[in-house]
């Protein structure tokens, strides 16, 4: 599914990733923690193919192919999502008019047909009320005056829509309370198949007692300083961060 | 073909991709501007001696004027005595069929939505669609003039209701308002004249079906609309199709009457020849706009996209003279390559209770300059006057500018006025966001685009904010990244 090897990512001439490895394999889910400032979301768009960082050195293999080389668009019809941390306001864009043009060109791009507005509608009204988001917020421009909470609802929803292959979640957790957080776990688990691979980026062990990952990885100063199972995360609630820098 | 027309020609073919060649013959005066000249035009249209006069005396206050040089705008010194100031077009078809028209401006046309029909005339291919289009006006003006609505060309205006042009024309805008608009008084060649009898609401968009009879409309354009007691009109200026023209000078004046309750509606979309990618040619389109809301609970709304010409100097303007009412401007300017806008509004309030809304969109792209000017004035015996703006400024890229210059003149202390401006960058998030999304870049663009402008194509009219919107996408083609 996803293969990083060595990679060296740099903004500004500052390296922020400084050698990382790591081999996901479909269905497998992938928790990513670490301190602040450590790299995470540095990670996480250079997998989705924001620009402005640097990748200077290493290579990215998802699915077979050199995903370095590839567009952001031509990444998401690909079947890879990011999750944002910080979900982007467009003023004056309905979230549902959105929608539909995402579902859409993604699944142009992908080769099937686009919706019919019909079966359309019917999609996003069923994938809502999953996510047990009011029909009203599809009227409203997209991510605009909406709460923390409704906005990383708002990522579940368009992560459901799309059927990514791989799912990054970068800190969708984050902002959420104990209802919510169970509802983003449910479509995440909901999604959950032997073909499908998440990385989720947390600072909570809350979270992966819901979403229950196969590997725990700590980032630290830009590389994975320490793997296990879901174990590990336990250990560092315990133990704090200090307590991997040491042993790295 | 004159020397003059030949160095515009040379200005404006090379490169204009949405080009119209123009082998049309004309019947023209030498170039040059005097009494002789202005006496010429009003004779060759068989004016009235008081419209002649009229005009002479326009010619003279203008001989007396200066050229603005306060708008944020940089061009070459204009000779007026190098321009031609009367030409009849007598439009030959050029091309056989669409096969031999440049299929770029085809493929324009197309993503315009225009129909077949259209295409062939504003292209100039000789078709009998011409004889549908004037049946089809001729049907809509019977229809018009069954419910006592007058809209016709200028010139025959002049010839069939005479009185009304004479009571109105140059009553909103003086011959001696400015520069341009005395020029225009002077020399004005043709335009169009609406007026709506009492309590009539207009059943049709004037102009959605003429719009084809606009592209020849000239250089020198007149435009008067009159909204009688109670009434309602809703006018759509110009076409979203790309227009060449051989003059680059443009000078056009429009007046709007809105008596008692009456409500006047008044949509532009603006694609004249912006020039080439390196700043070379294009129109210089200044413009005064004016309307006067004379009765109480009386309305006018401006509304305009304006995407084309090398320059734009332009401030459609509400005097808000009649109690509780109400002026509005709703407006997109769009800058690209070398453009230079310097437009907005002017808000007067002089009734009480009357308020205005200005909403002005600039976007900025290439190395463009696009300003925003805007005045809004409450005069000492205007009670409970509100004014709210909002001016917001859109960069693409880091080579263009965007400037708002707002003036307030605030004389009467129950004044409201409220301003809000902001200025941003075409973000790099939200590009990012909606890419990560599956949309291109092109279409992630067009929807932030489409997204900020929404509050002024909500004004336009359906169909009119259906094809800004694609103009807006072809004039911002390529212009991030
Ligand atoms: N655009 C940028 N310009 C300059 N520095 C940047 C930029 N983006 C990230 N950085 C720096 O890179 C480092 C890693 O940032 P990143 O956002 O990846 O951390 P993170 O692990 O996601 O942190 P958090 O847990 O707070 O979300 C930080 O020091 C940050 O300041
Ligand atoms: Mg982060």
């Amino acid at each position: 599914m996803l293969e990083i090897k060595d990679l060296h990512v740099s903004i500004e001439d500052k390296e922020i990733l400084r050698g990382i490895n790591l081999q996901v394999n479909p269905g497998e889910v992938h928790a990513i923690m670490g301190p602040n400032g450590s790299g995470k979301s540095t990670l996480a768009s250079v997998l989705a193919g924001r620009e402005e960082y640097e990748v200077t050195s290493g290579s990215i293999l998802y699915n077979g192919q050199d995903l370095l080389e590839m567009d952001v668009d031509k990444r998401a019809h690909a079947g890879l999502f990011l999750a944002f941390q910080y979900p982007v306001e467009i003023p004056g864009v309905s979230t549902a008019t959105f929608l539909k043009s995402s579902v859409n060109a993604v699944r142009k791009g992908r080769g099937l047909e686009e919706l019919k507005p019909v079966d359309m509608l019917k999609l996003l009204r069923q994938k809502a009320a999953e996510l047990e988001i009011d029909p009203k917020f599809l009227q409203r421009s997209l991510n605009e005056g909406f709460s923390g909470g409704e906005k990383k609802r708002n990522e579940m929803l368009q992560m459901s829509l799309l059927e990514p292959s791989l799912g990054i979640l970068d800190e969708t957790d984050s902002g959420l309370d104990i209802d919510a957080l169970k509802i983003v776990a449910d479509a995440v688990n909901k999604l959950r198949s032997p073909e499908r691979s998440f990385i989720v980026v947390t600072h909570y062990q809350r979270l992966l007692d819901y979403i229950v990952p196969d590997f725990v990885h700590v980032l630290s100063q830009g590389r994975i300083v320490r793997s296990g199972d879901k174990s590990l995360a336990f250990e560092l609630e315990e133990r704090g961060y200090d307590w991997v820098r040491e042993k790295a | 073909m004159s020397n003059s027309m030949q160095t515009l020609e040379n200005h404006t073919s090379s490169e204009y991709k949405y080009g119209f060649t123009s082998n049309i013959d004309t019947e023209s005066f030498a170039k040059g501007l005097s009494e002789e000249v202005v006496r010429a035009i009003s004779a060759k249209k068989e004016e009235p001696e008081w419209l002649t006069e009229w005009r002479l005396s326009a010619y003279r206050r203008w001989l007396e004027m200066t050229e603005p040089h306060w708008p944020n705008v940089k061009y070459p010194a204009i000779d007026y005595q190098d321009i031609i100031y009367f030409a009849a077009p007598k439009k030959k078809p050029q091309y056989e069929s669409l096969d031999e028209v440049d299929p770029e401006l085809l493929r324009t046309f197309n993503r315009l939505g225009i129909p077949l029909g259209e295409q062939k005339i504003l292209a100039g291919v000789a078709v009998d669609a011409v004889i549908d289009s004037v049946s089809v006006k001729t049907t809509f003006t019977k229809q018009l003039s069954e419910l006592g609505i007058i809209f016709c060309s200028f010139s025959e205006a002049v010839k069939e209701h005479p009185d009304l042009v004479r009571e109105y024309l140059g009553s909103v805008v003086p011959p001696a308002d400015n520069y341009f608009a005395a020029l225009n008084s002077a020399v004005f060649s043709d335009g169009s004249f609406v007026y709506i009898p009492k309590g009539v609401r207009c059943p049709m968009e004037l102009s959605t079906y003429f719009r084809i009879n606009a592209a020849n409309t000239g250089q020198f354009e007149r435009t008067l609309i009159i909204a009688d007691e109670g009434s309602f009109v809703s006018y759509l200026e110009g076409c979203t199709a790309p227009m060449r023209d051989e003059n680059q000078l443009h000078a056009a004046v429009v007046e709007l009457i809105s008596k008692e309750k009456a409500t006047i509606k008044y949509s532009t979309v603006q694609n004249w020849y912006p020039g080439n990618k390196e700043g070379k040619g294009g129109i210089y389109n200044f413009v005064t706009k004016r309307g006067l809301c004379d009765g109480d609970y009386s309305k006018i709304s401006w509304a305009q996209v304006e995407t084309g010409s090398a320059i734009t100097w332009k401030y459609p303007s509400c005097i808000l003279k009649g109690d509780h009412s109400v002026g509005e401007f709703y407006s997109v300017a769009v800058t690209n390559n070398f453009q230079q806008a310097d437009t907005g509004t002017k808000m007067i309030h002089l009734g009480n209770n009357t308020r205005s809304v200005i909403i002005s969109k600039g976007i900025s792209a290439g190395q463009s300059q696009n300003s925003y000017r805007g005045q809004v004035k409450v005069a000492r015996k205007a009670q409970n006057a509100h004014n709210f703006s909002q001016c917001d400024s859109l960069l693409m890229g880091d080579k263009c500018g965007a400037h708002t210059f707002p003036y307030l003149e605030v004389e009467n202390p129950t004044a409201r006025v409220e301003h809000e401006a902001t200025t941003s960058k075409i973000g790099e998030d939200q590009l990012f966001y909606l890419q990560q999304r599956g949309l291109r870049e092109d279409d992630a663009i067009n929807m932030i685009v489409n997204g900020y402008c929404k509050e002024v194509f909500n004004e336009l009219p359906m169909e009119f904010a259906v094809e800004a919107q694609k103009l807006l996408e072809i004039s911002l083609e390529g212009s991030v990244g």
